[in-house]
């Protein structure tokens, strides 16, 4: 089960579900490069301006690990990253979990994703003067120190921490990406979770998704928000495991 | 006298009010009329409370506020943000800190500001309220755009210095030294670290006469830009001196002549090589000025060291230098090298002139490899970043070496 963290943080964002798949499957977890623990990377950067490039960092970390039947579960960007890889290499995955999609963000009449283009550029300022007050100030990636506890609290105060380049690539590429045609490309079972009131990926661009996908089901979860699996996580997980269960 | 703005008259008058609520200890007045808005919400962000400077700023009513959520108040970038920064980062430590957001007022217009939150929980651990501060932070965004374009213009003039020392890298070292018939030439360089800095290694390889050629290596002390100028300098008046001084110290002299005149307290080492091809081989005369003797390596011996140490240039107006004549004969290999390579540095450990020796005394090898094989392993030593910029040239007699007018078998 592998599970892909959405633009904004890290691999932390999945602590309140993914334990409770560990039991009964080999959980993954990682970052894309320039977030959580993940260097960004020094030579490539650029290539990172569009979604299939962490596409296919999926599915390298898929190769690596020699994953089979794949179940995936991608928050919110992830998502459409998944789909992607799916279209790639369908054989690799067993199941696709959608939590909070969209395949376009911007609108395009009919199609309401939310946001004009000039409210993505908003959001790409915004990023810039938050990063101003932290980025120098981010400490040194930590890694493999659970022998040191007092380095608890500076993890502690490094999630949703982002190499800020990466950071502004990963929102260019999520934010101004349209993978509508994509989606009816999809042969793995899916399921849409979707939250009642969420102001990124609102409940008719969740319809739109599990309409689009040849074989899919969508689960309405009673949450405010984007990110269900922190304010709501025992339903979320409780919906996964339906899915994966049946 | 113009009549100021409305939002700032409200402003001051609610920071009077805040001072009378601390003189009398009002709770409820400080709440209201603190200097930062105040909302609390549910943890989905739905607003409960909030204080009048809160309203006084964005010009809402708290009827209007009351019932939406924190997020709808923010402009469409920010809201973005918001639910994939400062939700999540609420909800898994507790606490979100200066975050910058805008909140669109009641007329549309936007107030910047840094916002501070809280999540406080109940006894069970299931989140209960969210508490927010809200700080206007007009002057300081104004000062943060300032800071956002001065970093833009830093990196762009940053990229525009690294392609100029990238160009002024490529001009400063010539690309591959010229065929010489009956000499087998071979030369590398590798600047410092990252190789975004000009260094002051040189080398050239050029024809003086018919069968005589010249072999320099040398190092101009320092970085940057003035480094450049003088290696440029000292390596077209090698080129310059050679041409008219058959004696390799009395080119030295020339080029010591001219970096004391030059407006630079910068000096240089080199070692030179004249060749002449002969019956025999190669006549060579040596000499070095303040830079490490160029080894020479006779199959089946150690490497030794030729050439006598001299003084190096540019500092000192008459430098004792010496001339030192060999005759390299088929099978010879001689290595000219910078200190780049015998002080490049593992810990407290030099590369040192044993490796050295070990590398250039590699038998049954080209050149090349003798070569390429030794600049890898101090670039090795050093973990892949070179403290000092590296130049290597070596060069060698072939086996099958013909006397010079011979006529072919």
């Amino acid at each position: 089960m592998v599970f892909a963290h959405g633009f904004g943080c890290d691999q932390n964002m999945w602590r309140y579900v993914s334990p409770v798949f560990e039991e009964e499957f080999r959980v993954v977890l990682f970052d894309y490069p320039g977030h959580g623990g993940t260097r960004p990377p020094i030579s490539e950067a650029d290539r990172y301006t569009t979604l299939s490039a962490y596409a296919q960092d999926l599915l390298s970390v898929c190769r690596e690990l020699e994953l089979a039947e794949v179940i995936f579960v991608g928050h919110s960007v992830s998502a459409m990253i998944g789909v992607l890889a799916e279209i790639e290499e369908p054989e690799r995955f067993a199941k696709l979990v959608l939590l909070g999609p969209s395949p376009c963000y911007t609108n395009d009449p009919p199609y309401a994703g939310g946001f004009s283009e000039s409210d993505i550029e908003e959001l790409l300022e915004s990023l810039e003067s938050n990063y101003l007050g932290w980025s120098s100030a981010m400490a040194p990636v930590i890694m493999g120190n659970n022998d040191r506890p007092e380095l608890g609290a500076e993890l502690e105060a490094s999630f949703c921490r982002t190499d800020p380049e990466m950071a502004h690539r990963f929102a260019r590429a999520t934010f101004l990406s349209d993978n509508r045609e994509d989606l009816k490309r999809v042969t793995t079972p899916s399921l849409v979770l979707q939250c009642t009131n969420d102001a990124i990926a609102p409940v008719a661009v969740g319809e739109f998704v599990c309409d689009a996908i040849p074989d899919c089901s969508l689960v309405l979860l009673d949450a405010t928000g984007h990110c269900p699996h922190l304010s709501k996580p025992d339903a979320t997980a409780a919906a996964i495991a339906d899915f994966v269960g049946g | 006298m113009a009549e100021r703005p409305i939002d700032e008259a409200g402003a001051d008058a609610a920071l009077e009010a805040f001072y009378g609520a601390l003189a009398d200890d009002d709770a409820d007045e400080l709440y209201d009329r603190a200097p930062c808005g105040y909302l609390s919400t549910t943890p989905d962000g739905t607003i409960i409370k909030v204080n009048q400077t809160f309203l006084t700023w964005t010009g809402y009513s708290r009827d209007e506020l009351v019932g939406r959520t924190f997020a709808e108040l923010l402009t469409a970038g920010g809201r973005i943000y918001h639910e994939t920064h400062y939700a999540p980062m609420l909800q898994m430590q507790g606490t979100a800190r200066e975050i910058a957001l805008e909140v669109v007022k009641a007329g549309g217009e936007r107030l910047p500001a840094l916002v501070n939150s809280v999540l406080e929980r109940d006894d069970q651990g299931a989140p209960l309220v969210v508490r927010t501060a809200v700080f206007d932070a007009t002057e300081r965004r104004r000062y943060e755009q300032e800071l956002v374009l001065a970093k833009r213009r830093a990196e762009d003039s940053e990229r525009r210095a690294r392609s100029l020392v990238r160009t002024l890298q490529q001009t400063l070292i010539p690309p591959e030294p010229p065929e010489i018939p009956g000499l087998e030439v071979c030369a590398v360089y590798r600047p410092a670290g990252a190789g975004d800095e000009v260094g002051g290694d040189f080398y050239d390889v050029f024809e003086i006469g018919p069968q005589r050629w010249v072999v320099v290596v040398g190092d101009v002390r320092g970085k940057g830009v003035e480094a450049a100028v003088v290696t440029a300098f000292a390596r077209y008046w090698v080129r310059a001196a050679a041409v008219r001084h058959a004696e390799p110290s009395q080119v030295f002299r020339v080029v010591n002549e001219v970096l004391m005149r030059h407006d630079t307290d910068r000096f240089c080492t080199a070692a030179l090589l004249r060749f002449h091809r002969t019956q025999e081989g190669w006549q060579v005369v040596a000499a070095s000025a303040g830079h490490p003797l160029p080894l020479l390596v006779k199959p089946g011996t150690r490497a030794r060291a030729v050439g006598r140490p001299g003084l190096f240039l540019g500092s000192f107006a008459d430098p004792v230098l010496h001339d030192q004549e060999l005759l390299l004969e088929p099978g010879d290999v001689m290595v000219l090298y910078t200190d780049g390579v015998t002080e490049a540095r593992r810990g407290d450990e030099f590369y040192g002139e044993r490796r050295l020796r070990g590398a250039v005394e590699k038998e049954g090898i080209r050149l090349k490899d003798r070569v390429e094989g030794l600049l890898e392993e101090v670039v090795d030593f050093q973990s892949g970043s070179p403290r000092d910029d590296i130049v290597i040239v070596g060069v060698a007699v072939p086996w099958n070496h013909r006397p010079a007018g011979a006529k072919p078998p």
